[in-house]
């Protein structure tokens, strides 16, 4: 009874809400439907061959692709740092373990707005202009108008390329079920990994040169005004990027420190007891057990990097939020269109939950859930 | 084999290990901790030499490079926004007042804590000096004094600063009857402070600015999202399927989207989701709606922790005593569940007290959003100055957030709750 009480009164509210919304857009004249996303955008994206003639959904489509350029490359970037912090913290070397706290200090108590402001107005945007731009052969070049790394150059033959890679690749899987099955009946060391990369470099060596060196990796050059060839990242990419992955490397280096200490000591003491040696020891005993208590937290991380790439709107990088904020500047209907975001930022979070949920029940031992 | 025991020799015990914290030579400790090996040897001098190069740049830049007068002219603009200039006494006013509420609040506090303690209920709390524990914010305060430049601003921290101490000494001798009115007391201060700023011709809090305008809005959202959070994470654990899912989506909901999509529903929508002739709320008021929309759902998760915290056996026994499941919760379950949820609720605010740098995004005159405008002004222009403004921005960010991230972990240590 109750319950349909409080479930009539929410439907209600919703309903009314529903209402009241399409009661204003009408008078207002403004489309209550999703049509609107086929229309023209009516803007340009920079850094990327999308035109203001293509629907806005093309537009978000651009942004999609956007967010998760910045996403996956700055979880990355921040578990590997943050990895190195977080063990760095539990350092027997007083100087490294109070850097490492001093930047977990630091980072994890200024807002991430702030840090990715000071990268971008303060650090990026001031690098020097192409015409003196830093050149640093065989990596890169750095100026104002962000940083060109060399990258392939296709020249031919990339399908049949393609098609020895896919061979390498079941090959090297071949090989890796092969060594672990032998592992088990045997107990011979697998080296799996050593095995299968191995295999999966053989071939795709040999591939390379068979189909008459399909890529080349182009340097590139530096102009008066412009530089040609290579990748260009975007000042705002390199920005948001490295602000992100430094912010969020501080909450993953407290989660791994936090993780490590909570492997139980009588672990290590063992692992001492066997005659490790302390790498040894860290790699096969306690960052195994360490990584296992950290999923949860870090994946939580993962989330916090990806909802935090929305702040890109702020410097423009033109990611979803961005590309939603101009539209509805551009007279997109405003309640869709948030909407819309909202939606896609769920989508997102319900992939990486998902992943690191499918992660986290591999690695939970057995009888222990 | 038991017997021949009795005939050996007795087994000399191994020598009691020297106690770890036995103070070490400068010359032991730089061993035990800075060259323990070869590896060792080389990070130090690595890590030294990149510190030592960094601390250069950073205190050269702070002390000689940084041209500070952009900060130092346009301080009391970051401090309060357009706040009218005519009326800043009023917020020295409810400073004072603050001062003397919550310094009599706290000092309240640590004699329930001596009464605790003397009747056994409580661990002692752990010894620290009570400057060390304000130590950022004196830091902090200092180096606003030092950008103002004026002794009537010194004089006025001061006076502030001795109320504060005076009626924290005077909160010390509450006597026991009246122990249980002082929350009600801090409240009352609390809002005749916030009055004195905007009651009797004073100025609404829509025209407030700067760090006055982040305060408000953390301490206003988190005060909001509390109750809130609270009938939600019941609402997330009740029996009743209906309530359970509706709880559960809005918290999930709420905590799967980034908070600029929640403030940019604020900012957008909520003119579309009111009925013809109400008027659009004011940017500020919607950036707060936007705020506790969003707070709350991460209030229900943290209370819900604790709600959970709360063994079942306390629950079954309210039951067996005949309690109503309404009286169940309010005088056994919440009143355990809460005083745990503590530190998370701190941690939350913490959050939200980093995240009004948002509203930089939709505009508001916010402590960020000054910062960054600054440089935008005729005298300023053009000549970045970005780092400085932004460098003052973080420091104030900075040392409040470390300030009550400690505070936090102290009375995280002191309630038990990492030992349970």
């Amino acid at each position: 009874m109750l319950q349909a009480v409080f479930l009539t009164a929410v439907v209600a509210f919703l309903l009314y809400l529903v209402d009241t919304v399409v009661w204003n857009l009408e008078r207002l004249g403004i489309p209550t439907g999703f049509d609107y996303l086929d229309q023209p955008a009516g803007f340009a994206i920079p850094d990327s061959d999308f035109h203001s003639s293509q629907s806005l959904w093309d537009a978000l489509k651009v942004g999609i692709a956007n967010t998760v350029k910045v996403s996956v490359l700055g979880i990355v970037l921040a578990t590997v740092l943050g990895v190195l912090i977080g063990v760095a913290r539990l350092s027997t070397n007083w100087l490294v373990r109070r850097s490492a706290a001093l930047y977990v200090e630091t980072f994890r108590n200024i807002p991430v707005l702030v840090i990715i402001l000071f990268w971008y107005l303060g650090v990026v945007i001031r690098l020097p202009p192409i015409g003196e731009a830093v050149d640093v052969p065989g990596l890169g070049i750095v100026s104002n108008r962000g940083i060109v790394v060399p990258w392939f150059d296709k020249v031919g033959g990339a399908t049949a390329f393609g098609a020895i890679a896919a061979v390498g690749l079941l090959a090297a899987a071949a090989v890796w079920i092969w060594r672990t099955r032998r592992y088990d009946r045997t107990g011979e060391p697998h080296r799996r990994v050593l095995w299968a990369g191995g295999v999966l470099l053989g071939i795709l060596a040999v591939g390379f040169f068979a189909t008459g060196a399909p890529w080349t990796v182009e340097t590139p050059e530096r102009g008066e005004r412009s530089t040609t060839g290579g990748f260009r990242l975007s000042p705002e990419y390199v920005a948001l990027l490295i602000a992100l992955a430094l912010y969020t490397a501080s909450h993953i280096a407290e989660i791994v420190r936090g993780s490590i200490l909570a492997v139980p000591r009588g672990q290590s003491e063992a692992a001492n007891a066997v005659g490790l040696s302390g790498f040894q020891r860290m790699w096969h005993v306690v960052l195994p057990q360490a990584f296992r208590i950290s999923v949860p937290p870090v994946s939580n991380q993962y989330l916090n990097l990806m909802k935090n790439s929305s702040l890109g709107v702020a410097i423009s990088y033109y990611e979803i939020t961005k590309i939603t904020r101009v539209s509805i500047s551009q007279q997109a209907p405003a309640v869709q269109a948030i909407l819309l975001l909202m939606v896609l930022y769920l989508a997102f979070s319900l992939l990486i939950a998902l992943v690191t949920n499918v992660v986290n029940r591999r690695l939970t031992l057995k009888g222990r859930r | 084999m038991a017997t021949r025991i009795d005939t050996l020799e007795p087994v000399p015990l191994p020598e009691p290990e020297r106690s770890p914290d036995r103070r070490l030579s400068p010359r032991e400790w730089m061993r035990k901790n800075l060259f323990g090996s070869v590896l060792d040897s080389i990070l130090t001098v690595v890590f030294a030499a990149f510190l030592t190069w960094a601390a250069y740049r950073i205190l050269k830049f702070v002390f000689v490079d940084a041209r500070w007068e952009i900060v130092e002219r346009n301080l009391t603009t970051l401090m309060v926004g357009s706040f009218p200039r005519g009326e800043l006494w009023r917020v020295w006013t409810a400073l004072f007042i603050l001062a003397a509420s919550l310094g009599f609040g706290a000092g309240a506090l640590a004699l329930r804590r001596r009464r605790e303690v003397a009747e056994g209920r409580a661990a002692p709390a752990p010894r620290s000096l009570a400057l060390r524990r304000v130590a950022p914010l004196v830091v902090l305060v200092a180096v606003l004094l030092w950008f103002a430049g004026s002794f009537e601003a010194l004089g006025l921290v001061v006076a502030i600063a001795l109320t504060c101490v005076g009626f924290n000494l005077l909160g010390r001798r509450t006597p026991l009857r009246l122990d249980r009115f002082v929350p009600l007391l801090v409240l009352a201060g609390t809002l005749v402070a916030f009055l004195v700023i905007v009651a009797f011709g004073g100025v609404p809090w829509t025209n407030w600015g700067g760090f006055m305008l982040t305060i408000f809005l953390a301490v206003g959202g988190i005060a909001l999202s509390f109750p809130i959070g609270i009938l939600l994470a019941l609402g997330r654990r009740s029996s009743l399927p209906a309530v359970r899912i509706v709880c559960t989506g809005y918290i999930e909901i709420f905590r799967g989207v980034p908070l600029i999509t929640v403030l940019f529903m604020g900012a957008f929508m909520i003119g579309f989701l009111l009925p013809e002739g109400v008027e659009r709320p004011d940017p500020i008021v919607r950036a707060l709606i936007a705020f506790v929309l969003f707070t709350s759902a991460y209030v229900a998760e943290v209370v819900r922790g604790g709600l959970q915290s709360v063994p079942a056996g306390q629950i079954e026994a309210a039951q067996a005593l005949g309690l109503s499941p309404f009286r169940t919760t309010r005088v056994v379950v919440l009143p355990q569940a809460l005083r745990s949820v503590i530190p998370g609720l701190v941690g939350q605010f913490i959050s939200l007290f980093k995240d009004t740098s948002l509203v930089f995004v939709i505009g508001l005159a916010e402590l960020l959003t000054i910062a960054e405008n600054l440089t935008k002004q005729p005298d300023f222009i053009a000549q970045g100055l970005i780092v400085e403004t932004l460098l003052f921005a973080s420091f104030i960010y900075w040392t409040g957030s470390y300030w009550m991230s400690r505070e936090s972990q102290r009375l995280e240590r002191r309630l038990g709750l990492g030992e349970r």
